[in-house]
C-alpha cells in the first residue's frame, strides 16, 4: 500500500490529465509523463454499466501504484446520478488528493459534497479536511454563480470550465480566437482570484490541431489561468513551455524577493528594484514566479 | 459470499484481465488462460483464489482470461464480478474492509 503525503491545497498545476479510470492500460503508469496533477474519470469516460468496475479499478490503483509527485484528483458523477455518493466513499477510503465536482452549479452543490467527503472521511479513517476539491463549472448557471462556488468550502483549491457542455449551451462551438467563451472565462477567473483559489481551462479536443492548440494555450497563459486541462500526453509539454517564466522574470523576482528581505530587516517597507518601486504587494507575485521556476528546473536558489 | 448469480468484470484489451464467475458445485474451479502463463501463472492463480478467500467465496466455477494485467487489476476484476454475482457492486462498498 502507497500512503500519499497530504495534499497541499495551493501547488503548481499547470497541466491536469484526464484519464478513463476503468482502463488499466492508462492508469497503471500514468507518473511517466511529468504532467502535474492526473485526473482519474469515473464520469463521462466511463460507460453508465461499468461505473461499478470503475471504481474496483480505481481503489486498487490508488492503494497499490506510487503516483510520486504527480497529483491525483477523482472526477466523480454529477449530483444528479446515483452513483456520487459511492464514488466520494471510493476516493477518501482510496485516499486521493482530491476531487472534482462535475457541473457544479452552487455553493449548496459544494457542501452537499463537502458534507458526503467528511462523513467518508470519518467512516474510513481519514485526517478530517485531508480531501481537496475543486469544481467544474459546465453550465450558464456554473459561471453565474461562479463566486459562491470558489468561496464555498475550505476545501476548494480551484475551478475550471468545461467547454463541451458550456458551449452547447450557449449555442456556440470552439472559435479560433476564443470569443465563443472568453466572458464564460473572464467571470470565472475574477471569481477564483476574488475567492483566492485556482482557476483552470477546459481541454482542447482536436488533437490535429496542434497550431489551434498552442494559441489557445498562449491565449489562457495571458488572461492568468493557473493551467489547463488535457486530454493527450502529448499536449503536456508546450503547457509547460507556455507557463515557464522567463529568465528575465526569474531573476527579477529573485532580486525583488532578496531586496525585500533585505530593506525588511532593516525597518524598510519600500524601495526600488532597477528604478522600479517595490513594496510588500509585489512580494506574492515574485515568490510565485519563483516557486514556478523552481517547478520548471530554472531556479535553485533557496528564497521559496 | 455466495455466487448467485453468473457475472463477469473486466475486458479483453492490454493490460486488463476478464473474470467470469458462475454458481459453482462446493469448491473452487479455477481456468485461466494469460499472455504470460509461463511467465507468471503461478502468482496470477494465486492472487485470483486469495482474492476469492478473502471474499469468503468457497463454491464457483471461475474463468480468467488475462491480457498482462498487474496484481492490483486482477484483484479489482474478480471482486467485481463476485459482487456483480451476488448484486452488491454498485454501493456501500466495504473499501478497506473486504476490499483491501
Amino acid at each position: 500500500m502507497i500512503p500519499r503525503p497530504r495534499p497541499e491545497r495551493f501547488r503548481l498545476r499547470r497541466t491536469m490529465m484526464f484519464m478513463n479510470a476503468q482502463k488499466p492500460g492508462l492508469i497503471k503508469d500514468a507518473y511517466i509523463y511529468g504532467v502535474d496533477s492526473i485526473m482519474l474519470d469515473l464520469e463521462d469516460a466511463v460507460a453508465e454499466n461499468q461505473k461499478d468496475a470503475a471504481r474496483f479499478s480505481l481503489y486498487h490503483a490508488l492503494k497499490t501504484i506510487d503516483y510520486g509527485d504527480t497529483e491525483v484528483i477523482v472526477r466523480i458523477n454529477g449530483l444528479d446520478t446515483p452513483h456520487w455518493q459511492e464514488d466520494i466513499r471510493v476516493c477518501v477510503a482510496g485516499g486521493a488528493d482530491g476531487i472534482r465536482i462535475a457541473k457544479c452549479e452552487s455553493a449548496n452543490d459544494v457542501k452537499t459534497v463537502e458534507a458526503a467527503v467528511e462523513k467518508a472521511e470519518e467512516e474510513f479513517g481519514v485526517e478530517k479536511g485531508r480531501t481537496l476539491l475543486m469544481a467544474a463549472l459546465e453550465s450558464p448557471k456554473g459561471i453565474l454563480n461562479a463566486y459562491e462556488i470558489c468561496a464555498a468550502s475550505e476545501r476548494m483549491f480551484g475551478v475550471a470550465i468545461s467547454g463541451g457542455d458550456f458551449r452547447k449551451c450557449m449555442q456556440t462551438t470552439p472559435q479560433r480566437d476564443g470569443i465563443d467563451m472568453v466572458v464564460a472565462r473572464g467571470q470565472m477567473l475574477i471569481a477564483a482570484r476574488a475567492a483566492g483559489i485556482q482557476c483552470f481551462d477546459t481541454v482542447f479536443t482536436n488533437l490535429d490541431d496542434q497550431e489551434g492548440f498552442e494559441a489557445e494555450v498562449r491565449q489562457n497563459k495571458a488572461m492568468g489561468f493557473d493551467g489547463k486541462s488535457l486530454i493527450n500526453p502529448k499536449q503536456i509539454r508546450y503547457v509547460h513551455e507556455v507557463f515557464a517564466p522567463t529568465e528575465k522574470e526569474v531573476r527579477q523576482a529573485e532580486k525583488i524577493v532578496s531586496a525585500f528581505r533585505e530593506n525588511a530587516a532593516k525597518g524598510l517597507g519600500v524601495f526600488t528594484v532597477d528604478g522600479k518601486m517595490i513594496d510588500i504587494a509585489f512580494i506574492p507575485g515574485a515568490e510565485r514566479t519563483l516557486r514556478l521556476a523552481r517547478a520548471c528546473g530554472m531556479y535553485e536558489g533557496d528564497l521559496v | 459470499m455466495e455466487i448467485l448469480k453468473p457475472a463477469m468484470a473486466g475486458t479483453l484489451e492490454s493490460s486488463d484481465a476478464q473474470v467470469t464467475v458462475e454458481p459453482g458445485n462446493g469448491k473452487i474451479e479455477l481456468s485461466l488462460e494469460s499472455s504470460v502463463m509461463n511467465q507468471y501463472g503461478r502468482q496470477i492463480r494465486q492472487t485470483v483464489l486469495e482474492t476469492l478467500d478473502r471474499l469468503g467465496v468457497t463454491s464457483a466455477n471461475v474463468t480468467m482470461v488475462d491480457k498482462g494485467a498487474l496484481d492490483c487489476t486482477i484483484k479489482a476484476r474478480v471482486e467485481c464480478a463476485v459482487m456483480r454475482s451476488c448484486g452488491k457492486s454498485e454501493a456501500s462498498i466495504p473499501w478497506g474492509g473486504m476490499i483491501k
